[in-house]
């Protein structure tokens, strides 16, 4: 019986408890269960709220025992990414400097999960402040790839990926900066999307870099994540860039999944060296697939996104340096050296130097140094324009195409360790992503199987301009389809036995 | 200490240059970027919530009514409004910022380019208005130790009250072909934006409370040169008094120093009250404040139709509403001065006069009686509890001859002391004047009775002996008798 709630859909649990076939209690158990039996394998949660994830099962049975109607996801459990505030639970970022933080109100999106009735089950691991591709920049401990424990689960939100690679949650959330929703749902062969900037709200999530970062939804199926897409968007007033527009029908893509006619645009320059053969190999299938479907097949060119990720590394952590200015030690979080001698200016110091990461010290500085002045121009200036370059690339391919399309990242899941030495290789994980954050359009991961030279799960990606987020989903749901059609199943279920046979 | 030029000698060799930086705390219901209450004071940290508290995550929103505000303020200054302009990030470490970096504006203020025309002393002198931008205030601190300062301070406590009240910079372009004036202009400067502050009601613009800061910019040039000096900033300068007194004695100072073959080092300073400045931060090795848009906000874009509505809500300019007014009530250049240096008294007077009194009673009664118990309860007048209204128809019960002036005072305890309007007052405390003949006839009658010899002089011809009766009959009626009244009575009685 446990087994067949982990390994159901949120939609399905969504019916079912609806229908009261099961409760949102023994729901909220079963996963409760499941995360007290593997996470010390995955390493995939940092805090998990028993006591209010039960509590709020309850309310939700209550409510619909009275005859409430809820919504589609009443009752479902959902794992949130420790950079959401939620009033009351730990909320760390994955730092030592946040450890032991209880914030004392909600982020919006967190209040939204309630009022819709979901479960929040705990906080899961990220790249600390969510500045990383592997998960290991966290203050505690790596996250484990579900399909390979002894390799990464991508990052910043790998620990969303793998709590669903687990079957530890039916649906998480997640948010993207340069790739941090899609690049672990690639490598864990389950469901990401980058909504369009500004369709959910920022208000509450623990910022990395204001005008890039987005919240978005993380599941195994298009449908899943459709549906969680659309209880977390919406205006929100207390984000000033949040957009004033009614949600896609995100939902109504995601069941349709009929692509005869669209036009899908293959970027040339996503792809070809530093690829590795089999992602490009599944990328190609994936085409012919999409091909088949009555998909029309087109090449574009958008030459500046070959300067995406060095104007990325420009943008990002000048907002970085401004946004964690804020953790000094004075008002929460951790102080270190406050002895009665050392002074305020030394205190703050002592304490961002104990708190903060290498990661984070390293983007820290490069941003301080590119918001200095002299340097201002030549930086931050420059990669503002880049940024208005790759968003006039984006508007002339969408003219050709209806979406974009490349591999997710280009690579797979590498191993805890291999990379972490070496930051540039690590940050070419997002070389794919990059752009649609850079230009504020939205995109989706989705797996396309297995790569043949390591076994590991493969992505591709989906673009859309801003939006239309409901092309994402379409194409996502498409693809799942065929590859359904074609394989017999979900990529997950192929592990599924493997984490859910004990249960 | 340092040395100092003699002022007249420092004016026959330099030309002082000014520049002025004053922030203006908004009075708007709510703070800069959140909902919470701007009311000055409260308990500490009390009026705070996750966006002025800086806290992870939360996110700033631009307040309506505080742009509105900026955009009247560049008005009334006949700035430029610009058609779209952003915020931006100043960032530096201190404990009173909850975010380490101030939301505030750079290269695009929201008002640019305006000027005003400043009357001193006979002369008009025009200000040049570099920008009017917006940003937020920071909290309060509170250093524990002997010197009051960050420094050496045994612990601090912080108030983030404050933190997040919209704060206005209004900064002048450098300010030329002052001359010895130059200290008087820079306090007549901010008399002036304090006048205007009030008059377009969007700050309570009390300097004492730090409503209106003033950092006064001063460098001199030798006579002839066209080459500015190098410049001193003497910050947070709080009374009208102060900024003369900074300005005049930075002047002798650079001016000893320049005299002397020395170099004036570009610094902030801080003025004392006891009258002189200290060094302060050198601006030589300034922080780099790393300015770059605010990505949390999106740009303000005022539209020309909302610009045009704001203009046509700027109030009456102070100084010619000030000569209008003086033309109307035929007040003498002496009273207007006496109304203008009484702070509050122009807009009391103004109202007194329409809720129906002569422009004479109300000065008398706002600038005399009333001003006397302000300062005896050390309020404002505004705030003494008597309202124009209440001024006026005290004033039309004396009038009508209901009461003489030393009984309105009573009036005035009796509506201070909550007893009602002032007819309910005389009604209450039985305060009328008795003009009654019967009533006054009879106590002529016994007051003549009781002194027989004093009304013998009387009837002698001795008539300045009637002071004495009336007197009595004063007395006897507890003040309330028609002083006219009796001396009539008395003398046809006597006659």
């Amino acid at each position: 019986m446990s087994h067949a709630i982990l390994t159901a859909t949120a939609s399905d649990l969504g019916r079912r408890i609806a229908a009261r076939e099961l409760t949102a209690v023994e729901v909220a158990r079963a996963f409760l269960d499941q995360i007290e039996r593997t996470n010390a394998e995955v390493n995939s949660f940092l805090h998990v709220d028993t006591e209010g994830a039960l509590a709020q099962a309850a309310a939700v049975d209550a409510r619909l025992d009275a005859g409430e109607a809820l919504g589609p996801l009443a009752g479902v459990p959902v794992a949130v990414k420790d950079l959401f505030c939620q009033e009351g639970v730990p909320t760390t970022a994955s730092s030592r400097i946040l450890e032991g933080w209880r914030p004392p109100y909600s982020s919006t999106i967190v209040q939204r999960l309630l009022d819709a009735g979901l479960v929040l089950l705990g906080k899961t691991n990220l790249d600390e402040f969510a500045m990383g591709s592997s998960t290991e920049t966290s203050a505690f401990g790596p996250t484990h790839n579900p399909w390979d424990l002894t390799r990464v689960p991508g990052g910043s939100g790998g620990g969303s990926a793998a709590a669903l690679a687990a079957f530890q949650a039916p649906l998480a959330i997640g948010t993207d900066t340069g790739g941090s929703i899609r690049q672990p749902a690639s490598v864990t062969g389950t469901v990401g999307v980058k909504p369009t900037y500004g369709a959910a709200s920022r208000y509450g999530v623990i910022a990395m870099a204001s005008s890039l970062d987005q919240p978005g939804p993380c599941a195994r199926t298009v449908l899943d994540a459709a549906l969680l897409h659309e209880v977390m968007c919406g205006h929100d007033p207390m984000d000033s860039t949040s957009i004033d527009a009614p949600v896609p029908p995100v939902v109504d893509a995601a069941r349709s999944g009929d692509i005869s006619g669209l036009r899908v645009g293959v970027v040339k320059e996503l792809g070809g060296e530093g690829y590795e053969p089999g992602v490009e190999q599944r990328f190609r299938e994936a085409l012919a697939l999409l091909e088949g479907a009555g998909a029309e097949i087109v090449e574009v060119s958008c030459p500046n996104f070959a300067y995406g990720l060095g104007a990325y590394y420009l943008i990002m952590p000048s907002e970085v340096s401004s946004n964690l200015a804020r953790y000094d030690g004075m008002r929460y979080g951790l102080r270190v050296g406050d002895d009665g001698v050392r002074g305020t200016e030394e205190v703050m110091a002592t304490t961002r130097a104990v708190g903060f990461g290498d990661e984070v010290k390293r983007r820290i500085i490069l941003g301080t140094y590119a918001l200095s002045s002299g340097y201002y121009d030549a930086f931050y200036g420059s990669a503002q324009k880049v940024r208005t370059l790759i968003s006039r690339d984006f508007d002339a391919a969408f003219e050709q195409a209806d979406v974009l399309v490349s591999p997710s990242t280009p690579f797979t899941a590498f191993g805890i360790g291999e990379k972490l030495s070496d930051p540039l290789a690590m940050y070419k994980s997002d070389l794919c992503t990059i752009p649609t954050n850079m230009a504020g359009n939205t995109a989706g991961s989705f797996p396309c199987g297995l790569s043949p030279d390591d076994g590991l799960p493969v992505g591709v990606q989906v673009m859309a301009p801003p939006l239309a987020d409901d092309r994402v989903y379409r194409f996502g749901a498409a693809l799942e389809r065929l590859y359904a059609e074609r394989d017999g199943g979900l990529l997950t279920d192929r592990i599924a036995e493997r984490w859910t046979q004990e249960a | 200490m340092d040395e100092l030029m003699d002022y007249d000698d420092a004016m026959a060799a330099y030309d002082p240059v000014l520049g002025m930086e004053v922030h203006v705390e908004l009075n708007t219901a709510s703070k800069m970027f959140c909902g919470c209450d701007n009311s000055p004071g409260g308990e500490p940290n009390t009026k705070t919530c996750p966006v002025c508290l800086g806290l992870p995550g939360s996110l700033p929103v631009v307040n309506g009514k505080a742009v509105e505000s900026a955009i009247r303020i560049g008005l009334a200054l006949n700035c430029q409004v610009a058609p779209w302009c952003r915020f931006a990030r100043k960032n530096y470490f201190y404990p009173d910022m909850t975010k380490n970096f101030q939301t505030s504006q750079y290269d695009e203020p929201i008002c640019f380019d305006g000027h005003l025309n400043l009357e001193v002393d006979g002369r008009t002198y025009r200000i040049e208005i570099e920008r009017v931008h917006m940003e937020e205030d920071a909290g309060k601190l509170t250093h524990a130790g002997s010197t009051g300062r960050i420094h050496g301070a045994e612990y601090s406590l912080v108030d983030y009250n404050r933190a997040g009240t919209p704060l206005m910079e209004i900064v002048t372009k450098p300010i030329r072909g002052l001359g010895e004036h130059a200290p008087a202009v820079g306090r007549a400067y901010m008399a002036h934006l304090r006048e205007l502050m009030r008059a377009l009601d969007v700050s309570d613009a009390r300097m004492e409370a730090g409503n209106m800061r003033c950092d006064a910019n001063v460098s001199l040039m030798p006579k002839g040169s066209d080459e500015l000096g190098t410049r001193t900033e003497t910050k947070n300068v709080n009374s009208l008094r102060s900024v003369e007194g900074a300005l005049r004695y930075e002047i002798q100072r650079q001016g000893a120093i320049l005299a002397g073959g020395g170099r004036v080092h570009q610094e902030t300073r801080h003025w004392h009250e006891e009258g002189w400045t200290s060094p302060g931060r050198s601006k030589e090795e300034a922080e780099d404040y790393r300015y770059f848009p605010e990505p949390d906000l999106v740009p303000v874009a005022p539209s020309r139709a909302w610009v045009e509505e704001l203009r046509a809500t700027l109030p009456e300019p102070p100084a010619q509403r000030r000569a209008r007014l003086q033309e109307a009530w035929g007040f003498t250049d002496l009273e207007m001065r006496d109304v203008v240096g009484n702070e509050g008294s122009l807009d009391l007077i103004a109202a007194t006069v329409a809720a129906g009194a002569t422009p004479a009673a109300a000065r008398k009664w706002w600038l005399g009686e009333l001003s006397r118990r302000a300062n005896e309860a050390g309020v404002d007048l505004s705030g003494l509890g008597v309202t124009p209204a209440q001024v006026a128809d005290v004033q039309a019960l004396v009038d009508a001859g209901t009461v003489n002036d030393k009984l309105a005072r009573q009036v005035f305890d009796g509506v201070l002391a909550g007893e009602g309007s002032p007819a309910e007052v005389v009604e209450g405390r039985g305060l009328a004047v008795v003009s009654d003949d019967g009533a006054l006839g009879a106590a002529v009658d016994a007051a003549i009775a009781a002194n027989p010899d004093v009304a013998q002089k009387i009837r002698d011809g001795k008539v300045q002996a009637a002071g004495a009766l009336i007197g009595q009959v004063m007395k006897a009626m507890r003040g309330k008798a028609d002083a006219a009244r009796v001396r009539a009575i008395l003398l046809e009685k006597l006659a």
